[in-house]
């Protein structure tokens, strides 16, 4: 390999260990890691939809089908769940964006009395996931007339400590002067956060919408828990009782069908954008 | 400020007089700006952590009556139920069991796919793929997978073994079962956070260790690894978050099950919240999973700090 070309390579990697012995062993690995969502591709349109010695291979078939996903779009309301789940995920992301702009604000540029403890506060929230706390949780939910509703999935995550940090960074990186002749030509607080750091601040903002969305998108416990009715069931929560009774049923190109539709959307969006996914997940750290 | 109050008292007082009458009304604005995540805090934080310490020291005494204070028996009881023993011993297994080969795992992946081309972009996207879906879509997945003599499994493994395990109906198998989809749902995670560690370790580190004719093991091992400390700190912490929330694949798999060997202690919680509605019990349990986050919490401050610029 000549001189020049083996200096574009981060010296991390040159001749390491991991690559000469690795790189064959990773993709194999790959192919491994690949399989549970071959097998459901190749399951979700086998005509043979019940569990025989065939159901297993992951040799795709001569003549692939629709119909298990005739058949798991009849047996669950999978558009209902999507409207939920899509309400769930904006709901949460739209009055998260207020939040944490607001928050990352004032802890970015201003001064005042009791700040630090109130950043360890807001700390507090990055370990005590509310997903720990999904007993009291549920109680506060049920005290505030919210059983039993989206609004009530939604709740807990109105205020977010990842996110406030987030735009405590990115705004604090915003130079103070472009602040300041905003301030002289007599703009409000409001005003200059609407009109210089928001604007500035959209690659952070989509970021912190990538994780959050992927984060509820997925959730499953504490939505369970919240909700009763069958129509007010997200996609997860909707899922697991679709498994539940296709499994009694042995249906497995049914389930994968089904399961196929759940995961797709985020997917499509990640190999769509894998850049960014992968960029905002690295910022996230923390859901 | 003591500076200036040597220099001269009458300019420290002007000083003085202009900050706060600036800083008063700003303080103000400041706390108005922070209100709304606050309000959600208090409610969905604060007072529930409140609730739940409260929940765990009462007990009702008869169904439906009002709850009575009852001092440790809630703890009590947890500590003699044999299935919240067993959830705390499958969470210590679990724990030790996913997060030490996720992380060697997914350190292997970030230093094999380091170098950023067409071929490794793919291989990392398979890698990443499984983070993205929901934890029970992966267990829906897994169920086939696991099932015996039909599934995956026992379709290609199957015939190299005698006798294939079952793999969620065997009470010494089962936690294991469910420990090989953590592994394989969180190492794309992982991989991320070092390939972005691996970014920052400096070229001059290297160059000094080929001068010095180190072999790729003492590279890996003097040069990479101790600038990858940080990172792995940082992963440590998310790894040991997710083995205490999440357990959303226990519930599609095993429901805890076979005779609480998949148990865990958020599951148990659950069980307690809502199949038992023993209040106190789920609460004590939250409790003993908040003392662990606690723990997890002050251990890790200072790389918490770090990761997000914690200086005020």
């Amino acid at each position: 390999m000549p001189l020049r070309r083996r200096r574009a390579l981060p010296l991390a990697t040159r001749r390491e260990v991991a690559p000469r012995i690795g790189l064959g062993l990773v993709q194999v690995a790959a192919l491994l890691w690949l399989v549970p969502m071959a097998w459901m591709l190749v399951a979700s349109v086998r005509p043979q939809s019940f569990a025989g010695p065939g159901m297993a291979s992951l040799i795709p078939d001569v003549a692939p089908t629709l119909r298990n996903f005739m058949e798991a779009w009849e047996a669950a309301d999978f558009p209902r769940y999507y409207l939920n789940t899509v309400i769930i995920v904006a709901g949460i992301l739209a009055v998260q964006l207020l939040t944490i702009t607001l928050a990352g604000y004032a802890f970015a540029r201003l001064a005042f009395p009791g700040k630090r403890s109130l950043f360890y506060l807001f700390l507090l929230q990055l370990m005590l996931v509310p997903v720990v706390l999904i007993v009291p949780n549920l109680t506060m939910v049920a005290r505030v007339g919210l059983y039993d509703t989206l609004a009530g999935v939604m709740a807990p995550y109105f205020a977010s400590a990842f996110g406030t940090f987030l735009m405590r960074q990115t705004f604090a990186a915003i130079p103070r002067e472009l602040e300041d002749a905003a301030q002289v030509d007599g703009a409000s607080v409001l005003q200059r956060i609407r009109h210089i750091y928001v604007p500035l601040a959209l690659p952070a903002f989509l970021a912190f919408a990538v994780v959050s969305v992927t984060a509820h998108w997925n959730e499953f416990l504490w939505p369970l828990m919240v909700i009763n009715s069958p129509d007010k069931r997200p996609l997860t929560v909707g899922l697991a009782a679709f498994t539940r009774g296709q499994e009694g049923a042995q249906a497995w190109g049914v389930i994968a069908a089904g399961t196929l539709l759940v995961v797709a959307p985020l997917l499509l969006l990640f190999l769509l954008f894998q850049r960014r996914f992968i960029n905002s997940f690295v910022t996230s750290g923390i859901k | 400020m003591a500076d200036s109050a040597i220099d001269g008292g009458r300019v420290w007082h002007a000083e003085v007089a202009r900050r706060t009458r600036r800083r008063a009304p700003r303080a103000i604005g400041a706390y108005a700006l922070l209100l709304p995540s606050l309000a959600g805090l208090a409610l969905f934080t604060y007072a529930p952590l409140v609730q739940v310490a409260w929940d765990s020291v009462h007990m009702r005494r008869a169904p439906g009556g009002a709850p009575g204070f009852a001092g440790l028996a809630n703890y009590d009881a947890i500590l003699a139920d044999a299935a919240f023993r067993k959830a705390v011993v499958n969470n210590l297994i679990y724990a030790a069991g996913t997060i030490v080969p996720t992380l060697v795992i997914a350190l292997g992946l970030a230093l094999a796919l380091a170098h950023s081309d067409r071929v490794n972009n793919l291989l990392r996207a398979a890698f990443f793929m499984p983070v993205l879906i929901p934890l029970v879509a992966a267990a829906s997945l897994f169920l086939f997978i696991f099932l015996p003599n039909v599934g995956l499994l026992d379709f290609y493994l199957g015939r190299y073994l005698a006798h294939p395990p079952n793999w969620l109906g065997d009470p010494d198998v089962a936690l294991y079962s469910i420990m090989a989809l953590t592994i394989w749902k969180n190492a794309g995670y992982y991989m991320l956070f070092f390939l972005a560690g691996l970014q920052a370790v400096p070229d001059e580190a290297y160059e000094a260790a080929y001068l010095e004719g180190a072999t790729s093991w003492q590279r890996l091992w003097h040069i990479t690894l101790p600038y990858l400390m940080p990172t792995t700190g940082f992963v440590t912490v998310i790894a040991l978050l997710n083995v205490v929330t999440q357990v959303d694949h226990v519930f599609v798999l095993t429901k805890g099950g076979p005779s609480d060997s998949t148990n865990l202690l958020l599951f148990y919680v659950y069980q307690q919240a809502v199949e038992s509605y023993d209040i106190g019990k789920a609460a004590a349990g939250t409790l003993v999973s908040l003392s662990v986050l606690a723990a997890v919490t002050a251990i890790s401050l200072g790389t918490l700090e770090r990761a997000f610029g914690g200086r005020t």
